[in-house]
């Protein structure tokens, strides 16, 4: 990061005169819900870099002034946390704090809600005393005017000690004025003077501080650092390397005080605080008396009530999961994966109902023949797998149903049996074993062709090596339609995230759901990823961004995965219809096996080094309810969605690329060749499978194939089913399939989530040790699974069910390990990258 | 000893002192629940924990385990 001020050296031709030009950096501070992003949208219009404070996952952003971001006239709009005190104990603060101590911006910008005033002060009591110079902008004045409130800003102004104005971010009211004034106090450089003062015997001991350690410091910097040291923080401590001498001559003068005021330092300067300005207020502000409830008292009579609480936040999330995941997500996937990097598709539609139609009318005619139905009807008789699908999608009509299920059922219909229900035969197909003379899309409507389709046909009328070819379009486009095609469903999350968020509902749902979710470490924030997850992993991994304490977001990061997702389902329905018979309770288990996860490893963790360091007080603010604005909805959604594209997606890219590599590369008859059809078994990564299979063998499923399709389900997890068709389980046991299932749920993610794992967590450490333990659980549940069930059922592995018994003992241990919640911070913080 | 946890529903009451020590109780401090301040206890969520409570002028809420550093008169 630059420093506070950039110098840049204007040499003039002559290279004898220089002149200095100053670019100004201000900061943005305000507690949570006060307007910030608001305001730091209208401040700065679509200047903005969006990006994250070194080493944590607190977001930041900077962003240029609107109308001063020319070479000459550069002011710099930094935007803080949402932050309620500089305490050192949540990362927001302290992030905050290391910023203004160490980089010294020319003056803060100070928005507090006018609507709530009291606990708004409170932050700017402290901000005052940095010596930075503050100007107080007091946002929603529009609604406070409204509710027939008075504000004297002038004397507020005079009690403070900084400018005050007036605003309103939402109306873009005294905006332009807010930055003028900003700007002149910016340069003037004067130092803020903190007008409030404390109790006599806080002040003689803060004298005290001052003369004993800081008199060398900069007397802007003495009055803040010499309250922090008499609140014994530990930070400010730190940061001063006072040696144990002068800290216990100053513990003497903390001590007399808090004898005398009989509290502890840090509550005495806090109450403080508050009765000062609990003093001023009463001269500045006239609230208008009003017996009747707000707006918002009315909506959470109903919204938070003891009855329909859970009922309205059921429907609320039916209403986010069905539009978001089944419906208008789904159809954004498709379109974008079988659309845009697929085939292509008809623009607007135009035409998808004609050649519907006329593929129905084909099948009719040449598929969905007499014959078939009744082959069809007697292989679901002799409950021959797929026999089901094919003979529904028949009854539908459905063409392209049949086709999908034709390519995963045919072979198991025409091997079973003796072939009797075998209809291939039957089938108008060509020796490339596909249908003949279907209807082409893009004869009908205004057909669109997909991306891969555009590059093959210039790729080979450039006459490309076969190599290359496979290399940019399974290879790159692949990817690249492999990262793209997550975000149209992202999107309409992202925005209906951004509503619940906005309008105030966000903390409601923390609120009710917050007694089921604290005992496993997560915040009740936590649902709404593990719900989206349960439709895809990677916007539900995105969705963690909500959940304001670090501890809790990288808790629901980790196990958000757990749950099955939808690519997950069709490993559950294989293993399902090839080992169990299609048993009801295959699916279901998946879905406990999965939360069991999330909860066993939430209080595991929790209790573990890297967790408990991170106090997590629940004291949470419910703001009032407001209507946001379509700009800065859509603003949120397109900042997340393009950090997806951005972080997640280079790392989506190159593994797509070097598994297409590694599957395309191989040594047939031991010499290393390419070949887009490729056999697994000769493929590199059917070496690597080779090599690692052994792994799995204390899991039951010791086999190369199962290894490739492990290593598969990396890049999507339904490639799990491509590689492992249904005629590949014969010869394995059940209880090797159910640990299989079990591994492939649990273990580290597709390629696709563990990139919005990175984005979301953002330090490589963090993302390393998310994936590692995925596979670590994943190993050990499988195993005790594999293990324990071979035992109950006749023939045990002695060392394998000793291993599997002292894993298990190991995991109730951490289960019942009590557990002490931290007091202090300890996260190490930097404020310069 | 009177706590905020055994305080009624709808009742308005005066914060006398505050136990604990650390970061929730820095945190609850922060929030304006300091010596001698009005209370007023909104509702308690539905699976009964958290509770809300009106503190200056605003909404807030904290779990009952917090609640039980609060002393009230």
């Amino acid at each position: 990061m630059p420093n506070v001020n950039i110098q840049r050296e204007n040499q003039t031709h002559a290279g004898k005169e220089r002149s200095l030009i100053m670019s100004i950096k201000i900061a943005l501070a305000g507690n949570p819900n006060s307007g910030k992003t608001t305001l730091f949208n209208a401040l700065t219009g679509s200047n903005q870099f969006v990006g994250n404070w070194p080493g944590v996952t607190v977001e930041k952003k900077e962003g240029k002034i609107k109308g001063h971001s020319s070479k000459d006239d550069e002011v710099i709009l930094v935007d803080l946390p949402g932050i309620y005190s500089l305490s050192p104990y949540t990362l927001e603060e302290v992030v905050s704090r290391n910023f203004l101590l160490d980089e010294k911006p020319n003056a803060i910008i100070n928005i507090i809600d006018g609507s709530n005033l009291e606990r708004n002060l409170y932050l700017t009591t402290q901000l005052v005393e940095l010596g930075i110079p503050v100007i107080a902008a007091v946002n929603m004045m529009d609604i406070v005017r409204k509710n027939g409130d008075k504000l004297d800003t002038q004397k507020l102004s005079k009690e403070l000690g900084c400018e005050v104005t007036e605003i309103s971010a939402l109306k873009s009211e005294g905006v332009n004025e807010l930055i003028e004034k900003a700007i002149s106090v910016a340069k003037s450089g004067k130092r803020m003077v903190a007008q409030h003062s404390f109790d006599g015997s806080v002040e003689h001991a803060l004298a005290h501080i001052e003369e004993a350690v800081l008199h060398d410091m900069p007397e802007s910097e003495q009055r803040f650092l010499a309250i922090k040291l008499f609140e014994r923080d530990d930070k400010v401590i730190e940061r001063l390397n006072l040696d144990s001498k002068i800290i216990s001559h100053i513990e003497t003068d903390i001590k007399n005080c808090e004898d005398e005021l009989d509290d502890d330092s840090e509550s005495i300067i806090t109450s403080e605080r508050y009765t000062y300005i609990a003093s001023i207020i009463g001269s500045c502000y006239t609230k208008k008396s009003r017996g009747k409830l707000t707006v918002t008292d009315k909506i959470d009579k109903v919204v938070t009530n003891r009855w329909l609480a859970l009922p309205i936040f059921a429907i609320v999330m039916i209403i986010v999961y069905y539009v978001s995941v089944s419906t208008v997500g789904t159809w954004a996937t498709d379109w974008a994966n079988d659309g845009v990097f697929g085939d292509g598709w008809h623009l607007f539609g135009i035409g998808s109902s004609e050649y519907d139609d006329a593929a129905s009318e084909y099948a009719q005619k040449e598929i969905f023949l007499p014959e078939v139905k009744t082959a069809l009807e007697g292989a679901s008789k002799a409950g021959i797998t797929g026999a089901d699908e094919l003979l529904t999608a028949v009854e539908d009509k459905d063409f392209s149903a049949f086709e999908e299920a034709y390519g995963s059922y045919g072979e198991e219909l025409a091997v079973k049996e003796n072939g009797k229900f075998d209809i291939t035969p039957m089938l108008p197909l060509n020796e490339d074993g596909e249908f003949e003379n279907t209807p082409d899309p893009a004869e009908y409507g205004v057909w669109v062709p997909g991306i891969p389709v555009l590059v093959e046909n210039g790729l080979v009328a450039v006459n490309c090596a076969d190599w290359l070819q496979g290399l940019i379009l399974d290879g790159i486009v692949g990817g690249v339609g492999a990262v793209l095609g997550f975000v149209p469903q992202m999107l309409v999350l992202f925005i209906f995230l951004a509503f619940l968020e906005s309008c105030g509902y966000m903390a409601r749902i923390a609120f009710i759901m917050d007694r089921i979710f604290r005992k496993f470490g997560l915040s009740g924030k936590s649902f709404i990823p593990m719900l989206i997850g349960s439709g895809c992993g990677v916007p539900g991994v995105m969705a963690s961004r909500t959940i304001e304490n670090e501890r809790d977001r990288r808790m629901t990061i980790m196990t958000t995965t757990f749950i099955p997702c939808g690519a997950k389902l069709p490993i559950i329905a294989l293993i399902s219809a090839a080992l169990f018979n299609g048993t009801w309770w295959v699916a279901p288990s998946a879905y406990f096996l999965g939360i069991a996860s999330i909860i066993v490893s939430g209080i595991m963790l929790k209790k573990t080094k890297m967790f408990a360091g991170d106090p997590a007080p629940f004291v949470m603010e419910l703001p009032a309810y407001h209507l946001p604005t379509v700009g800065n909805i859509l603003r949120s959604m397109w900042e997340r969605a393009s950090s997806f594209i951005k972080k997640a997606g280079t790392i989506i890219l190159l593994s797509s690329i070097i598994i297409w590599a590694g599957s395309c590369f191989g040594f047939v008859d031991g010499i290393f060749t390419f070949s887009a059809d490729m056999e697994l078994e000769n493929s590199i990564l059917g070496i690597v499978g080779n090599a690692i299979c052994r792994i799995f063998s204390p899991l039951g499923f010791g086999n190369i194939k199962a290894a490739i399709a492990t290593i598969m389900g990396l890049v999507a997890k339904e490639e799990v089913v491509g590689v492992f068709g249904v005629l590949d389980f014969e010869g394995m046991t059940r209880l090797a399939g159910y640990a299989f299932l079990a591994f492939n749920l649990l273990c580290a993610p597709c390629f696709a989530a563990m990139g919005a794992i990175r984005r979301e967590m953002n330090s490589p450490k963090w993302t390393a040790f998310a994936i590692a333990y995925q596979c670590v659980f994943a190993y050990a549940i499988s195993l005790i699974i594999y293990q324990v069930g071979s035992a109950i059922m006749g023939s045990p592995n002695i060392i394998g069910l000793i291993a599997a018994i002292l894993i298990a003992v190991f995991i109730v241990y951490m289960l019942v390990k009590p557990y002490k919640t931290a007091d202090k911070l300890t996260i190490k913080t930097k404020a310069k990258a | 000893m009177q706590t905020l946890k055994n305080a009624e529903i709808g009742q308005t009451v005066k914060v006398k002192r505050l136990h604990g020590e650390g970061a929730v109780k820095r945190r609850i401090m922060d929030m304006g629940i300091t010596k001698g301040v009005d209370i007023h206890i909104r509702k308690v969520a539905p699976l009964g924990d958290p509770i809300e409570v009106t503190v200056r002028g605003y909404e807030l809420s904290l779990r009952k385990a917090d609640a039980e550093m609060i002393e009230i008169e």
